[in-house]
C-alpha cells in the first residue's frame, strides 16, 4: 500500500476549478515530483494534501487512512511535515527557535506545567537545542544558530525552513518550491540537502520548477496542467513524453 | 400598539441615519488604508460641539454648521499627516491603538478648551412634533433623515461617476496597482479622512437638536458606527448604510419592548452575535488567503 | 532569554521589592507601589495575548470587573468567604473567555477587535445596570481579605502579599515564555500558517492564553477590591481597558519587563499629571500616539534592541 494515496481530487474557488480530478499515489522511501507550468495547481494540490484547503471533492489517504478536510495540526500527527513557497518564517523569533517548534508534538505543551517549570520540561528543551542544532548543521546552517530568524538571508531562511520540518521527524516531508528565488550554487546546495533527506527514509514531495533539479533527484514525477493531471512516470518517461513538451514549450515546436 | 412600534422605529431610523454616516466614515477610510479609524466617534462629537460654540458665539446657524464640518474635515486631515502617515507600516494591533491614542487626544483637546457641560443648539425648522399614526416625529427627525439620504446619494454618485472617486475605490482594492496607474495614494488617504471627519460630522450636527452633544458623545457613537459597518460588512457601503439604519432600529426596538437600561449594550451583542455567525456581515465579500 | 538571564532579572527583582520600602517614605507611596503591582500583574497577562500571541484585547477590565464585583458582592450579599468569592470570580471570568473564545478567535485584526471591545462594554454595562446586586454607579463597598481570623490590612500588609505575587508571576511567565508552549503560542504570531502545520492548534492555544489572562485579570480584580475596600463600576470600563493597553504597548509587546516598567510608568502618571488637572485624556492620547509612532515596539524592547543586538553571525 503507498503511503500517500490521492484519489479524484478536485478544488473550486467559485468558479474556477484549481485541482481537476487529480489521482496519484507516493510510495514509500521514494522521492516524488510535482512539476507543470505556472498556474497549473501544484501549490494547490499541496494545500489540499495538507490540510490548508479543504477539498471540493474526492480522497487522499495516508497510510490508508482518508485525511481529506483534516485540520493541518491534526495532520502534523500523523507525521506529514512541509514547508511553504512564500516562506512561512516566525521572524518574531530565533532560528533555533524556529527548528525548535517543529519539535512541537514531541514535547510536554500543557500549560500549568509550562508555567511552573516542571523539571521534565526544562530538561527535555536543553535536549532539544541539541537536537535542533544538529538540524541546523545537518541543513548547513551552523553558524546561524543564535540569530534572530529576521536577520537571515532568504537562501537560509530557506534551509531553515527544511530543518524545521524535519525537526518533526516526519514520514512525508512536502517541499514547496525549495529552490525558488535560488542562485545555481545554492539550488545545487539544496539539491544535495533533499538528496540527504530522502537517505535518512523520508518520504519526500517535490513542486519544483527547476528541472535540472527535478530530472536529478525524482524517483517519480507528476505533470499537472490547468489543474488536471497531464501524466505520471519516471523522470526519462515524462522528459520525452510529447504533451509534456507541448504543455511546457507550446505545440509548435 | 401601532403607535408604540411607530414611535420606536422613528426613533431607531432616526439615530440609526447617523450610524449609518459614522459607518460610511468607517468604510471609507478602511477602504482607502485597511485601517480602523478609532478615532471616528470623535468627529461626530466635534461636528456637534463645534456648532453649539460658533452659533454660542453669534455665528449664524448655517454658516456655524458649515464651519464645523469644515473644521472637522480638517482634524481627519491632521489626523493622517500626524498619526496615520508616520506610521505607515505599522501592524494593525498598531494602527487600532493609533487611531485610539488620536480619539484621546481630540476628545482631551475639546474637553479642555469647552468643557465638559452637555450642550444643544435650536433644531432647524422648529420642536411641533408630527403625528403620524399615533406616534409622534420631531422635525429634526426629517431633516437628519432627508439629509443623510442626501449625502449617501451624493457619495454614491461620487464614487461611481467621478473619476476622483473611482480613484479611491481603485487604492481601496489594490494600493500598489493603483499607483501604478498614477493615482496619487497620498491624496487619496487624505481625501477619505477629510471626507470620513466630515461625514461624522454632517451626522454630529443634525443629532445634536435630538440627543445633545457633550464631550464625550464619541465613544459610544462611535464604537455603535463601527458596530454598524461590520454588520453591514466592512467595506460595502450599501452595507454601512444599512447596518447603521439596522442596528438603530434593533436599539431601538431592544430598548422599547426589553429594557432601556441595557439599551447601550445592544449593539454589541447584535455585534457579538453577528461576529460568532456572520463575520463577514451582511454584504461583506468573501475573501481566502494564499499561502 | 537564557537560564542565566532569566535568574538575575529575578533576582533583580526580588531585590528591588525586598528593598523598596526603604525608600517608601509613607502610606501614600506604599499605596502607589501597590497599585503599581497590581497593574504590573494584570499587563503581564495582558502581554502574553498582545505582545507574544499577537491577539488583541480591547475589553479585558470586564474580567478584572467580574473579580472585583464577586469579591464584593459574594461576601456581602450570600455571605461566602472572600477567598471563595475570590476564586469563583476567577471561575466566572474564565469561563466566559473559554465560551467566547473559540468563536473569537477565528476571527482576526479589527474583527477580533471588536469582539473583545463588545464583550468588555457589555460586562461594564451589566455591572452598572444591576443596581440591586453591585450598588449601581455609585459602587459597593468591600469587606476585608482574611484567612483564618488573621485579615489582610494596612498597606504595608499589602505591599508584601503583592510583592510574592508579583515575583510569582514573572517566574511564571518566564517560564511560559521558554516553554514549549510558549514556543508555540510565539510561532503562532509569526506564522499561524507555519504553527498549523507543525501541530498546533491555533484556536486552542489563543483560547488558553486569552482564558489565562483572563483568570489573572479577574483575580488582580479580587485582589485590588479587598485592598481598596470599594468597587464601582469604572473598574470594568472601556477606559480602563485603554489605560492597560497603553501599558502593554509604552512597556513593550512580547517583553516580560516591559510590562513591569509600562505598569510602573502609567500608574505613576496620573500622579504626576494631578497637577494638570483636565489634561489627563490628551496627556495619554499624545503618549499612546507618540509611543506608537516612534517605539512601536514599546519602551524597552526598543533599548534592548539598541543595547544589545543578536544579529551578528557566529563562527
Amino acid at each position: 500500500m503507498a503511503l500517500l494515496e490521492v484519489d479524484n481530487l478536485s478544488k473550486a474557488f467559485g468558479g474556477v476549478m484549481a485541482v481537476q480530478n487529480v489521482s496519484f499515489a507516493v510510495e514509500r522511501g521514494l522521492v516524488y515530483s510535482v512539476i507543470g507550468p505556472n498556474g497549473a495547481g501544484k501549490t494547490t494540490l499541496f494545500n489540499l494534501i495538507t490540510g490548508v484547503y479543504t477539498p471540493t471533492e474526492g480522497d487522499i489517504r495516508l497510510d490508508g487512512q482518508s485525511i481529506a478536510g483534516a485540520a493541518p495540526h491534526e495532520l502534523a500527527v500523523k507525521g506529514m511535515a512541509r514547508t511553504f513557497q512564500n516562506l512561512q518564517i516566525c521572524m518574531n523569533m530565533t532560528a533555533l527557535e524556529n527548528v525548535m517548534v517543529g519539535a512541537h508534538l514531541q514535547l510536554d505543551r500543557n500549560l500549568v506545567r509550562s508555567m511552573l517549570r516542571f523539571p521534565g520540561i526544562a530538561r527535555r528543551d536543553r535536549e532539544l537545542k541539541e537536537e535542533a542544532r544538529e538540524l541546523m548543521r545537518f541543513v548547513g546552517l551552523q553558524s546561524y544558530w543564535n540569530l534572530d530568524a529576521s536577520s537571515m538571508p532568504y537562501g537560509a531562511l530557506k534551509r531553515l525552513e527544511i530543518a524545521r520540518a524535519l525537526a518533526a521527524k516526519p514520514q512525508i516531508l512536502f517541499l514547496d518550491e525549495p529552490a525558488s528565488g535560488l542562485n545555481s550554487k545554492e539550488t545545487a546546495e539544496i539539491d544535495e540537502l533533499v538528496r540527504k533527506v530522502a537517505d535518512n527514509h523520508v518520504t519526500v514531495v517535490l513542486v519544483e520548477h527547476d528541472m535540472k533539479m527535478v530530472m536529478n533527484i525524482s524517483d517519480r514525477i507528476l505533470v499537472l496542467d490547468y489543474g488536471k493531471k497531464l501524466t505520471e512516470g519516471s523522470a526519462t518517461e515524462v522528459r520525452e513524453n510529447p504533451d509534456v513538451i507541448a504543455a511546457y514549450l507550446g505545440s509548435n515546436v | 400598539m401601532l403607535s408604540q412600534f411607530l414611535q420606536f422605529l422613528f426613533s431607531g431610523i432616526t439615530v440609526g441615519a447617523t450610524y449609518a454616516l459614522a459607518a460610511l466614515g468607517f468604510t471609507l477610510i478602511y477602504n482607502a488604508s485597511n485601517v480602523i479609524n478609532f478615532a471616528q466617534g470623535e468627529f461626530i462629537m466635534v461636528g456637534g460641539m463645534l456648532a453649539f460654540f460658533f452659533m454660542q458665539s453669534g455665528i449664524p446657524m448655517p454658516l456655524a454648521i458649515l464651519l464645523a464640518i469644515a473644521i472637522s474635515a480638517l482634524v481627519g486631515i491632521l489626523l493622517v499627516k500626524l498619526a496615520i502617515e508616520p506610521a505607515r507600516d505599522a501592524e494593525v494591533v498598531a494602527l487600532i491603538i493609533i487611531t485610539l491614542g488620536a480619539s484621546l487626544v481630540i476628545r482631551g483637546v475639546i474637553q479642555i478648551w469647552l468643557g465638559k457641560g452637555v450642550h444643544s443648539y435650536p433644531a432647524f425648522s422648529g420642536n411641533e412634533p408630527i403625528q403620524i399614526a399615533g406616534a409622534t416625529l420631531l422635525p429634526q427627525s426629517l431633516w437628519v433623515l432627508a439629509i443623510t439620504a442626501l449625502v449617501v446619494v451624493a457619495l454614491w454618485y461620487f464614487f461611481s461617476r467621478t473619476l476622483a472617486g473611482k480613484a479611491i475605490l481603485a487604492t481601496s482594492c489594490n494600493r500598489l496597482a493603483a499607483q501604478l496607474v498614477g493615482i496619487n495614494t497620498q491624496r487619496v488617504l487624505l481625501v477619505s479622512f477629510a471626507l470620513s471627519a466630515a461625514l461624522g460630522a454632517i451626522g454630529g450636527v443634525l443629532l445634536t437638536p435630538i440627543t445633545l452633544t457633550s464631550y464625550d458623545v464619541g465613544i459610544m457613537l462611535g464604537l455603535k458606527g463601527f458596530v454598524a459597518a461590520v454588520v453591514g460588512g466592512l467595506g460595502s457601503g450599501l452595507g454601512a448604510v444599512l447596518g447603521g439604519l439596522l442596528v438603530g432600529i434593533i436599539e431601538a426596538m431592544a430598548a422599547g419592548y426589553i429594557s432601556s437600561a441595557y439599551k447601550d449594550a445592544i449593539p454589541f451583542i447584535l455585534i457579538l452575535f453577528i461576529l460568532f455567525f456572520m463575520p463577514r456581515g451582511i454584504f461583506g465579500a468573501q475573501v481566502t488567503e494564499r499561502v | 532569554m537564557n537560564a542565566l538571564k532569566r535568574h538575575c532579572a529575578l533576582m533583580f527583582l526580588a531585590g528591588v521589592l525586598l528593598l523598596l520600602p526603604l525608600a517608601l517614605p509613607n502610606n501614600y507611596y506604599y499605596d502607589i507601589a501597590i497599585h503599581m503591582a497590581i497593574n504590573a500583574i494584570i499587563v503581564l497577562g495582558l502581554n502574553l495575548l498582545i505582545g507574544f500571541a499577537g491577539q488583541i484585547s480591547l475589553g479585558h477590565a470586564g474580567f478584572i470587573g467580574i473579580g472585583a464585583y464577586a469579591s464584593a458582592i459574594l461576601p456581602t450579599h450570600f455571605g461566602w468567604h472572600p477567598i471563595f468569592a475570590m476564586v469563583a470570580g476567577a471561575a466566572m471570568a474564565s469561563a466566559i473567555a473559554a465560551i467566547v473564545a473559540r468563536p473569537i478567535f477565528r476571527l482576526k485584526g479589527h474583527y477580533l477587535a471588536m469582539a473583545t471591545l463588545g464583550l468588555g462594554i457589555i460586562i461594564a454595562i451589566v455591572i452598572k445596570n444591576e443596581a440591586a446586586y453591585t450598588g449601581g454607579p455609585d459602587g459597593m463597598p468591600v469587606a476585608a481579605l482574611g484567612l483564618m481570623g488573621f485579615s489582610i490590612s494596612g498597606e504595608k500588609q499589602w505591599y508584601w502579599v503583592l510583592a510574592v505575587m508579583l515575583l510569582f508571576s514573572f517566574w511564571a511567565a518566564q517560564n511560559l515564555i521558554d516553554s514549549p508552549f510558549g514556543r508555540a503560542l510565539r510561532a503562532l504570531h509569526g506564522s499561524e500558517v507555519a504553527a498549523q502545520v507543525m501541530g498546533v492548534d491555533i484556536v486552542r492555544y489563543k483560547a488558553a492564553i486569552f482564558v489565562l489572562s483572563a483568570f489573572f485579570a479577574s483575580l488582580m480584580g479580587s485582589v485590588t477590591a479587598h485592598y481598596v475596600g470599594f468597587v464601582a463600576p469604572n473598574i470594568a470600563d472601556f477606559f480602563h481597558s485603554i489605560e492597560l493597553m497603553i501599558m502593554v504597548v509604552i512597556g513593550g509587546m512580547a517583553s516580560i519587563y516591559g510590562s513591569l516598567i509600562g505598569a510602573v510608568l502609567l500608574t505613576a502618571l496620573p500622579q504626576a499629571l494631578s497637577t494638570f488637572e483636565g489634561w489627563e485624556t490628551v496627556a495619554y492620547g499624545s503618549i499612546l500616539l507618540l509611543c506608537m509612532i516612534f517605539m512601536p515596539k514599546g519602551l524597552v524592547p526598543t533599548l534592548a534592541a539598541r543595547f544589545g543586538r543578536n544579529d551578528q553571525e557566529e563562527h
